[in-house]
């Protein structure tokens, strides 16, 4: 029997072969190893190993710790998405309006995309040492009893500035282009129609903004899932009393310092599950009010 | 992020062997012992000297340190290197990873097998069950070992008119107000786990776990949650409220900068503290015991050491073994023992050692280096030799999250102590079930 050929180039094959093996090396792989390892019970050494069906999932995911981080990380993520997205649109719609002097402000908005986490983790934690810090002093100074090494909320309030603050100017840099994207007959058309600013940016801009919205909002809502652990680590350590230990900081605390490979592996398949589905609800939903 | 280090290790190792090859001369047939270790600073620096001194030493071997990280960190290394079977001969683990090591069966062997002239009673008191089997076997062999400490301000306490600082807490209290009334907090204190739990049973002589401390079985529970700790943390909680205790964050160096820029009058940290403070204190500071509760016991009793030990892994060719119980012979001898509580403030292990600093007239000169191994030998009781607790990390996590509570008042002391015994003994419970 004669099957029917198809001329094929393998040609496209090498050049998504690239791409492909990252993600198997680096997502696949690692992701089959978690999940193998969540169903595991062992020792650090991994000399004894024994399977233990949802043990793991059980212990960790109905501890009161669990819990608690969980709930902190869903107010701490839509706190940083809305308040790094906000402050980003207003900075951009603000600096796209400047023509003197354009490029300084948007330039002195950008750079501190250039700051990795931790390291901007670091200096926030220098601004508020209780004993040097200028932001834990005019604190105090302006009349807030602010003590984030005990309150819970001070704490937060610590870790939400620097993580929206790191996040801000790499969404100015996409508003910015967004904006400078809408062509410029639209907005002069539609200041024949009216008079107010405010109104023709919630009619006319912000729906012409949507795609880049909707893109930050993704990243954003990663970023503050999994990117801001840097922060965390460098100034709260998830204290006080575990207030401000996200799931992924939780992840690192037993799985890298306290060696409990399994439930840590556990937690991170939950973790995984959860920004899949977060992702899956904002492409079938929110994408549908999204017009390119 | 560790792919990357390892990368990076892998390649810088050839360099650094080379680097040591040749600066030990003829050495070129030496075997490497890899040793993997989590001091940085001045003190990774001493390691560097003693490698150096070791590999001059002798022709034989030639021993590779390589700093890992952080305590935390090196322990993680380790693991995933003896998973990967590319582990170093020796490796660092501190003593909240104790239980983690040496209850893995197989993953080391025991430094009392390995060196073949090994003795437990040339170890100071304090120093040798601590990282020991329950038959006192010792698996591990303790490194930088230090002990908790108070060290004072002299002139703050002068100022208040207190001549000599507390030996009990109940001293404490009665000099805390008159130091408030100077200006300055009476205290501050870095690692409440290790000083006001763990070393707090060791002082007073208290059970703190099931099991012999969990010597004997991973089975255990903890005891934390008893009358005196809950009566201790209501004072420490009084003193907070009343200005007399500071809290300056859970970083250990937090607390440490408040004692040197003399916010406060008292400190308790770490024998090993010592080296550093005389660097960064400009006033004149002094180390005395860790004060304990007179309505508890009226002598006190010896606190057991905290640190790190080093640990020889399982699975090395035999002749790397024999370099590996070279090496510990060489870092154990009295010379070395001496060198390394010189320069770093952490005690002696051996009593050999510690004979050779006293009459050297190390503490006719320096008496305040003297205090931590004081402190260790002082009497034994059935409690002071140590805990040996699996998921530990985790455990002291649990401990830093209720004293958070307690202080900021979002928990009573006994709610406190019942939501860390239930999570803590949670945590004993998956340990326990990981090792069978």
């Amino acid at each position: 029997m004669k099957r029917v050929q198809y001329e094929h180039s393998p040609i496209p094959y090498l050049f998504v072969a690239p791409q492909i093996i990252i993600i198997v090396i680096f997502f696949l792989w690692p992701a089959a190893q978690a999940i193998y390892q969540s169903f595991l019970l062992e020792d650090a050494f991994g000399l004894s190993s024994q399977f233990v069906w949802f043990r793991n999932y059980s212990d960790t995911i109905f501890s009161g710790a669990w819990l608690q981080a969980a709930g902190f990380t869903i107010i701490f993520s839509t706190l940083v998405t809305f308040l790094s997205l906000g402050l980003a649109l207003l900075l951009a719609v603000k600096a796209n309006e400047v023509i003197q002097g354009a490029s300084t402000y948007k330039t002195l908005l950008m750079w501190a995309y250039a700051i990795a986490p931790p390291v901007a983790g670091l200096m926030g934690n220098l601004m508020f040492n209780p004993l040097i810090g200028d932001l834990y002093g005019f604190m105090n100074a302006v009349g807030f009893d602010f003590d984030h090494k005990l309150d819970p909320v001070d704490a937060s309030f610590v870790v939400i500035l620097i993580s929206v603050w790191k996040q801000v100017s790499v969404n100015f840099i996409f508003f910015l282009s967004g904006l400078q994207g809408i062509p410029k007959s639209v907005n002069e058309a539609a200041m024949m129609d009216c008079n107010s600013s405010t109104r023709r940016f919630w009619t006319i801009t912000f729906p012409l903004l949507a795609p880049t919205t909707f893109f930050l909002m993704v990243i954003n809502i990663t970023y503050a899932f999994f990117e801001t652990f840097g922060i965390i680590d460098t100034t709260t350590q998830g204290a006080p009393g575990g207030a401000t230990t996200t799931l992924v900081f939780k992840v690192f605390q037993d799985g890298f310092r306290g060696a409990d490979i399994g439930g840590s592996s556990a937690q991170s398949v939950v973790l995984m599950v959860m920004v899949l589905a977060l992702t899956v609800i904002q492409f079938r939903f929110i994408e549908k009010k999204v017009h390119y | 992020m560790t792919i990357l280090e390892r990368g990076t290790t892998m390649r810088l190792l050839p360099l650094l062997t080379a680097g040591l090859l040749t600066a030990a001369g003829p050495a070129i047939s030496a075997t490497d012992i890899q040793f993997w270790h989590a001091m940085g600073g001045r003190l990774g620096e001493v390691v560097e000297e003693i490698a150096t001194k070791y590999n001059e030493s002798q022709d034989t071997y030639n021993l590779v340190p390589t700093y890992k990280g952080g305590y935390e960190d090196t322990m993680t290394a380790g693991i995933a290197a003896f998973r990967a079977k590319q582990q170093p001969n020796i490796i660092q683990i501190f003593d909240a990873g104790a239980a983690t090591i040496i209850n893995a069966k197989g993953a080391t062997i025991p430094v009392a097998e390995l060196m073949s002239d090994f003795n437990a009673e040339d170890y100071i008191e304090g120093v040798r069950n601590f990282y020991a089997d329950s038959d006192g076997n010792m698996i591990g062999m303790p490194f930088n070992s230090s002990t908790p400490l108070l060290y004072y301000n002299k002139d703050i306490l002068a100022k208040a008119g207190i001549d000599t600082p507390p030996a009990t807490w109940e001293e404490f209290e009665a000099m805390a107000p008159k130091i408030k009334e100077a200006g300055y907090q009476a205290l501050a204190q870095s690692h409440s786990p290790w000083i006001f739990s763990e070393n707090f049973h060791s002082r007073h002589n208290l059970q703190l776990a099931t099991g012999n401390n969990g010597y004997d079985s991973t089975d255990v529970e903890i005891l934390y949650n008893n009358d005196h700790m809950k009566m201790h943390w209501g004072k420490v909680k009084e003193w907070l409220d009343a200005g007399y205790y500071g809290f300056y964050g859970r970083g250990w160096g937090d607390n440490q900068d408040a004692f040197v820029q003399q916010k406060t009058a008292m400190w308790l940290g770490s024998s090993g503290s010592f080296g550093g403070l005389a660097k960064s204190a400009e006033f004149e500071f002094g180390a005395a015991e860790l004060p304990y509760w007179k309505s508890i016991t009226d002598e006190p009793y010896g606190t057991f050491i905290g640190g790190a030990a080093l640990f020889a892994m399982a699975g090395k060719p035999d002749e790397e073994n024999a370099g590996v119980a070279d090496f510990m012979a060489f870092l154990t001898s009295p010379e070395m023992q001496y060198f390394w509580h010189k320069e770093t403030g952490y005690v002696p292990i051996t009593n050999a050692a510690y004979e050779l600093a006293k009459s050297d007239g190390y503490y006719e000169s320096t008496p305040d280096a003297e205090v931590g191994i004081t402190q260790l030998t002082q009497r034994a009781g059935e409690w002071t030799k140590g805990y040996r607790l699996g998921f530990y990390v985790q455990i002291r996590e649990a401990m830093y999250k209720q004293y958070d509570n307690i202080f900021s008042g979002a928990s009573s002391v006994e709610d406190a102590f019942v939501a860390m015994e239930e999570e803590s003994n949670a945590l004993l419970d998956r340990f326990n079930a990981s090792m069978n």
